[in-house]
């Protein structure tokens, strides 16, 4: 064991000062004791906080949200739980909205990461540039960043009003039928989106630009020595450099895009926002989870949901890991 | 460059190459390293400017809609420019909305959480980073691990703990399920490692501080740039918190984000209450990026390179 290594500082004896001795050396070796206890010790002290915080907070109520899933537990009797063994899983997966929430997710996830994630780059990459004012504009493409999902949320559902809100408006000046952003299920999926791109593609630029900048400059240099164009060296150089970046923001987009709640809830407008527009045109899982369990009160069937949601999840990140060793595979 | 204030990983690979490039007489090389490739054109300055103004224009408009009255926003064409009923309407929104109530709860919360986190992170950073124990590499894989599982899958659980505890729609019940980031955690190790020299630690041990006592006095002096940036942060994403929050608390007692949803929610819609609504719950993060944002830019660019 490692405690040998210490062994020689107590002098090999037992490690157990008896309060009665008044020998010279006591404090000496209770000192002795101390200090090891302490380099042992401390270490585990000072990360115990956050695991025992993680443990009780987040890790036993995620362990516990897949046995709530195999009961009946209604939101005003929490402590009256109903063994119903698979029946949730098996109402949910018969269940229509359940698929449509689960598609809804999936469309409304790529339309917000995609674009979020390529102008993200191209944002970078002008960043990049040596150039006046870059605090500025760093510090202008936080701003979306700063703002809460609902506020956010609250002035992208004004913008796009159908009666009387800036973009109709804007298309009507070029000839352009006003478009219903909010019945529509199209038109609303895009608006929702054009909010989560609005808040996170500066937060990304910022990512992809810390990176940039960890690139040689040399790399360039050979880049440029072989007669590579700017846009050969942003694809060949610049694009292979940030990679493990660029799978970092994709990982967080993606944790992001399956949780999606708060945008679609505020643009629903409060009454209709819980079940994502009257015909669930934009409800996602996130939502669902909620109105299970907050609005049918069937905590259980809310839980199951959750777990769905991790599974979706799981399966993302297998499929992206498999799609990846395929890829490698062949070229 | 605005990393500066914070020398981690980002600029350590950058500096070797510049070293070596001037070794081998190339002063060409040199000069362009330390300008990062290009200068920029017209046409980069064109399209960051559009970028800006996409970036502020949805604040600037929250702003004018909340310094109109209602029937003036609802008018085709909007408006562009500010009216002259911004303070009345904020004054509005703090007493009928109880923004006043939710600005306080939300001060409590992020500031609690910030503290704390920035706290544990420190002292977890510092042990990952500097102190050598069994167990250490897998417990920061733990760490980095948990940083994966999203929050909202543990609500209904969490919910019932809450119920359980007495804390349903009170600020505990916000507060305590993020008392810790691992994001926090990882980024000060991050730090620590690069800023904080081994042989300060062993200084420490040899003139017989013990490891709580080395903490406070060598590790914190040196942590500090790095803790104001993590406080930062920690503060935006808990004041902007919205799932857990709206789900545990109510009108009663809520916090801005919820409290705002509220405002949306009436069935006769006040467009211009609600937009100074929104306006108020920004302006305290809108006014801290103003005054920090170097910092705030430069941690989450120390931040951003990982494996």
């Amino acid at each position: 064991m490692a405690t040998s290594t210490t062994k020689p500082l107590t002098g090999g004896e037992p490690p157990r000062p008896s309060p009665g001795t008044s020998g010279g050396d006591a404090p000496r070796r209770r000192g002795a004791l101390w200090h090891r206890l302490d380099i042992k010790g401390a270490p585990y002290a000072f990360v115990a906080p956050f695991f025992i915080i993680f443990a009780a907070f987040s890790f036993y109520p995620l362990i516990y949200t897949s046995w709530i899933s195999l009961h009946d537990v209604e939101l005003a009797t929490l402590d009256v739980m109903e063994w119903v063994a698979f029946d949730n899983y098996v109402e949910l997966w018969g269940d229509s909205r359940f698929w449509n929430a689960l598609q809804n997710t999936i469309t409304i996830g790529v339309i917000s990461t995609v674009p979020q994630l390529l102008m993200a780059l191209g944002m970078a990459h002008l960043l990049n540039y040596r150039m006046r004012a870059s605090l500025f504009f760093r510090v202008a493409s936080l701003v979306p960043y700063a703002t809460s999902v609902a506020a956010a949320a609250l002035v992208f559902t004004m913008i796009f009003e159908r009666d009387f809100g800036m973009i109709n408006w804007a298309l009507g000046s070029v000839g352009i039928d006003p478009v219903d952003w909010e019945a529509d299920k199209w038109p609303a999926q895009i608006a929702i989106s054009t909010i989560v791109i609005w808040r996170w593609t500066g937060y990304n630029a910022l990512l992809y630009l810390a990176a940039m900048q960890a690139i040689p400059a040399d790399r360039y240099e050979a880049a440029s020595l072989d007669g590579a164009t700017r846009w050969q060296q942003f694809i060949h150089v610049t694009v292979p450099g940030i990679r493990s970046t660029i799978v970092f923001t994709i990982v967080l987009s993606t944790i992001g895009a399956t949780q999606l709640f708060g945008e679609p809830l505020i643009f629903g407008q409060g009454p209709n926002g819980v079940t994502g527009g009257a015909d669930n045109q934009y409800q996602t899982l996130g939502l669902l989870l909620y109105e299970e369990g907050w609005k049918n009160y069937q905590m259980g069937r809310s839980a199951t949901v959750a777990w769905a949601m991790f599974m979706l999840l799981v399966l993302v990140f297998v499929v992206q890991r498999v799609v990846k060793r395929l890829r490698s595979r062949t070229s | 460059m605005t990393t500066q204030s914070l020398p981690a990983r980002t600029d350590a690979p950058a500096r070797t190459p510049a070293v070596r490039a001037s070794g081998r007489g190339g002063r060409r090389l040199l000069r362009q390293r330390a300008g990062r490739q290009h200068h920029a054109g017209p046409l980069a300055y064109v399209l960051l400017a559009i970028m800006a103004i996409l970036s502020i224009f949805p604040l600037y408009w929250t702003m004018v809609a909340a310094s109109t009255d209602n029937t003036r926003v609802s008018q085709t064409p909007p408006p562009f420019l500010p009216g002259p009923n911004l303070f009345s309407n904020l004054a509005r929104a703090w007493d009928e909305a109880a923004m006043g109530k939710a600005m306080i709860n939300s001060l409590i919360v992020a500031g609690v959480i910030a503290l704390s986190t920035v706290l544990f992170a420190t002292l977890a950073g510092f042990a990952f980073a500097k102190l050598r124990f069994k167990g250490r590499n897998a417990l920061l894989m733990l760490v980095i691990g948990t940083m994966m599982v999203p929050p909202q899958l543990a609500v209904v659980p969490l919910f019932m703990m809450m119920a359980d505890l007495g804390w349903s729609q009170q600020l505990p019940a916000v507060i305590f399920p993020t008392l810790v980031s691992a994001v926090g955690v990882f980024f000060m190790r991050q730090y620590l490692t690069e800023a904080l020299p081994d042989e300060l630690v062993e200084a420490g041990r040899v003139d017989g501080a013990h490891s709580l006592r080395i903490f406070f006095s060598i590790v914190l002096p040196i942590a500090r740039p790095a803790m104001a940036v993590l406080f930062m942060i920690t503060f935006v994403h808990a004041w902007n918190d919205f799932f857990w929050p709206f789900v545990v608390l109510d009108m009663t007692n809520p916090t801005v984000p919820v409290a705002l949803t509220q405002l949306s929610a009436g069935y006769v819609r006040d467009q211009s209450l609600i937009m100074a609504g929104a306006l108020l719950g920004t302006l305290p993060l809108l006014a801290m990026f103003i005054v920090f944002g170097r910092q705030i830019v430069s941690g989450i660019m120390a931040g951003a390179v990982k494996g």
